[in-house]
């Protein structure tokens, strides 16, 4: 239905798990599986949803995908590196140049400027600070912010802010951006636009995870993947 | 992260809580006072304590006449009653084989004039190991030969400052001046020493031999035949100090004719024993200064940490979100790491500068002898950065240790 959903398997995949488990507390009483045998391909360009009710392990699957921890079992390669033999140094590394992430709570830094926000993140992959705020500026420019630099984010409204949010997620051009609920603090109409701002970037050759327990807002997905006692399985489009 | 950029960060994160900052700089601000007072200080007595050395020598004993043990009694004026005389020091020279030097010598004050020049300053009338013992150098002429001290010639060697005041360039060798109202031949001139241990000018002399001056220069006085003020021991060995002077003390008592009981009418003093009473003085300042100064850095220190144990807490999220945006922990380590250090390094600053203006006062308003340099300053900023690190350590490495999924889960 969608000039973008080409067959899946002909373009080089940029996420790309296999059999991938988690497993919290093992071998204790509290063991806890989290995620079972979990293969997902999601090819570059791809904008996709998952979909689960809370307790579905899809905060495990965002949090694995999101190399902020590491399989139980099974392997994930991010764009290609195999994410189960990198220390915390180099997981921070791969987060810098391959992953942007949205959340639900937008999460700002308080006394930085929205401009300071969003140049943060290249602070880490040691761009200057001129090129930075530069950066900064256009990528602000290109979410429609131009004229809140100054702003800092307890004076901008939750759309405003969110797109703030993204803009820094996008600063170090990474190819797949993360978005946890990045709707579910914001009401319809800003929620759409949010929304709308993805599809941009998806045309603009990103990437987009959302992860989401609404189905409205995985219906403006390419693919729809739901999550159930830490299985994943793909949803047939309507 | 380029540690300009670190420093830059941790500068607005600061700035945000500048109250907290600037209290918790405080143990670091009286600590680092307190080592540049301390070191100061110690520091100056240590030039006195070389300049005396250098100015008298420490292998040295002085002899004056009078009692030197009237603390708390009635003080004789040494110089008023003559019992030292000529006849002791060649006693001390025959008798005792470890002195090397002895030189006694009269003094007084006189006016010196030169063509219209005058000047009005202090003699001594010396015998030859008066040079030696003192350290003295003559910078041009022959000075005194044997005949000068046996014949009291009337010839005169002057300190810098004599020959400055009275012959500026002119060369004063040869030239005849006026000492009262007795022409003086100039032999000599005597390399400049400076200013003494106790900040007089030491090259404002003259220097005539002994029988010269007692003949020509004390006249009016009405000194006894054979009397001198001062009798100057130079002692080979360091060592022997204490023996000689227990020696002298008693060939001059049995000279001088004293009962047992009796007060010494002469007064021995020693150089090693004046360096050794103001060593000590200082060394317990300093000890009390350091103490002071150690315990306000540990202070200072635990409240830097305290404070950035309690940063790392309200700012868990931020942690989070920089690990999640790709700070690695590295990065984050060095952030609070950097924060600490500023807080110190801030504290050092401040605390340098309060340092400095306490040490010079303590200059001014007591007695210790005070010397502020720039290695001083290079100490305490070393000391204040020390403490940051030391100190910020502890919660770098736990903000560092977080785990991004947690501490964004955190509210």
């Amino acid at each position: 239905m969608n000039a973008v959903a080409k067959p899946r398997e002909d373009r080089a995949a940029v996420i790309e798990t296999r059999r991938l488990g988690k497993v919290y507390s093992e071998g204790s009483e509290a063991e806890v599986v989290a995620l079972r045998d979990v293969d997902l391909r999601i090819g570059r360009g791809e904008f996709v949803a998952i979909m689960g009710p809370s307790g579905s392990g899809k905060s495990t699957l965002m949090n694995l995908l999101g190399c902020l921890d590491t399989p139980s079992s099974g392997t994930y390669l991010c764009d290609g590196v195999d994410v189960a033999t990198l220390d915390a140094e180099a997981r921070a590394e791969l987060r810098l140049e391959k992953i942007g992430f949205v959340f639900q709570g937008f999460n700002l830094l308080p006394r930085m400027s929205a401009l300071e926000n969003v140049a943060m993140p290249m602070g880490y992959a040691n761009v200057n600070r001129e090129e930075r705020m530069r950066r900064a500026h256009e990528a602000l420019a290109a979410v429609g912010l131009g004229n809140r630099e100054a702003h800092r984010p307890s004076e901008m409204s939750g759309g405003q802010q969110q797109r703030v949010a993204i803009a820094r997620a996008m600063i170090n051009q990474p190819p797949i951006l993360l978005a946890d609920e990045p709707t579910g603090a914001l009401d319809s109409k800003t929620g759409e636009e949010i929304l709308a701002l993805f599809k941009r970037l998806q045309q603009d050759g990103h990437t987009v995870v959302l992860i989401t327990h609404d189905p409205d807002v995985a219906q403006h997905c390419d693919r729809i993947f739901s999550m159930r006692d830490g299985r994943l399985s793909e949803e047939a489009r309507a | 992260m380029n540690p300009m950029e670190v420093l830059h960060t941790a500068f607005y994160a600061l700035r945000g809580n500048w109250m907290r900052s600037a209290l918790t700089s405080l143990g670091v601000i009286i600590g680092i006072a307190a080592v540049i007072v301390m070191v100061s200080v110690g520091q100056g007595t240590q030039a006195e304590i070389d300049k005396l050395v250098s100015g008298l020598g420490s292998n040295r004993l002085d002899i004056s006449p009078g009692s030197g043990r009237g603390f708390g009694g009635i003080r004789i004026a040494g110089a008023n009653n003559f019992t030292l005389k000529q006849d002791d020091a060649d006693a001390i020279r025959a008798e005792i084989p470890e002195v090397q030097y002895v030189a006694s010598s009269l003094r007084g004050n006189s006016q010196v004039v030169y063509a219209e020049n005058n000047w009005s300053t202090s003699w001594q009338g010396v015998q030859p190991d008066w040079f030696d013992i003192n350290g003295w150098v003559l910078a041009s002429g022959d000075g005194f030969d044997a005949r000068a001290y046996s014949g009291a010639a009337k010839s005169v060697i002057l300190g810098e400052t004599v020959r400055r005041e009275l012959f500026g360039d002119d060369d004063p060798l040869g030239q005849t001046v006026r000492i009262g109202r007795v022409p003086f031949t100039v032999v000599g001139t005597l390399k400049p020493k400076g200013q003494g241990g106790f900040g007089q000018d030491q090259d404002d002399v003259m220097v005539v031999p002994l029988e010269t001056a007692r003949r020509r220069l004390m006249g009016a006085m009405g000194l006894p035949p054979g009397a001198v003020m001062q009798i100057a021991l130079g002692v080979a060995n360091a060592n022997d100090l204490d023996y000689v002077q227990g020696e002298v003390e008693g060939l001059l008592r049995q000279r001088h004719k004293l009962q047992p009981g009796a007060e010494d009418d002469f007064n021995v003093r020693n150089i090693a024993e004046i360096i050794a009473t103001r060593t000590a003085t200082t060394n317990l300042m300093s000890k009390l200064l350091g103490a002071v100064a150690t315990i306000c850095l540990v202070i200072g220190g635990i409240g830097i940490m305290n404070i950035m144990l309690v940063s790392v807490t309200e700012r868990i999220r931020e942690i989070g979100l920089r690990m999640a945006v790709g700070a690695g922990p590295r990065d984050v380590r060095r952030q609070f790491l950097a924060e600490a250090m500023l807080i110190s390094m801030i504290g050092g600053v401040i605390g340098i500068a309060i340092g400095i203006v306490g040490a010079l006062l303590v200059g001014k308003f007591s007695d210790l002898p005070v010397q502020v340099n720039a290695n001083v300053v290079g100490l305490a900023a070393t000391f204040s950065i020390a403490t940051g690190l030391f100190f910020g350590y502890y919660p770098a490495r736990k903000a560092s240790l977080l785990d991004p999924i947690e501490a964004l889960r955190q509210q």
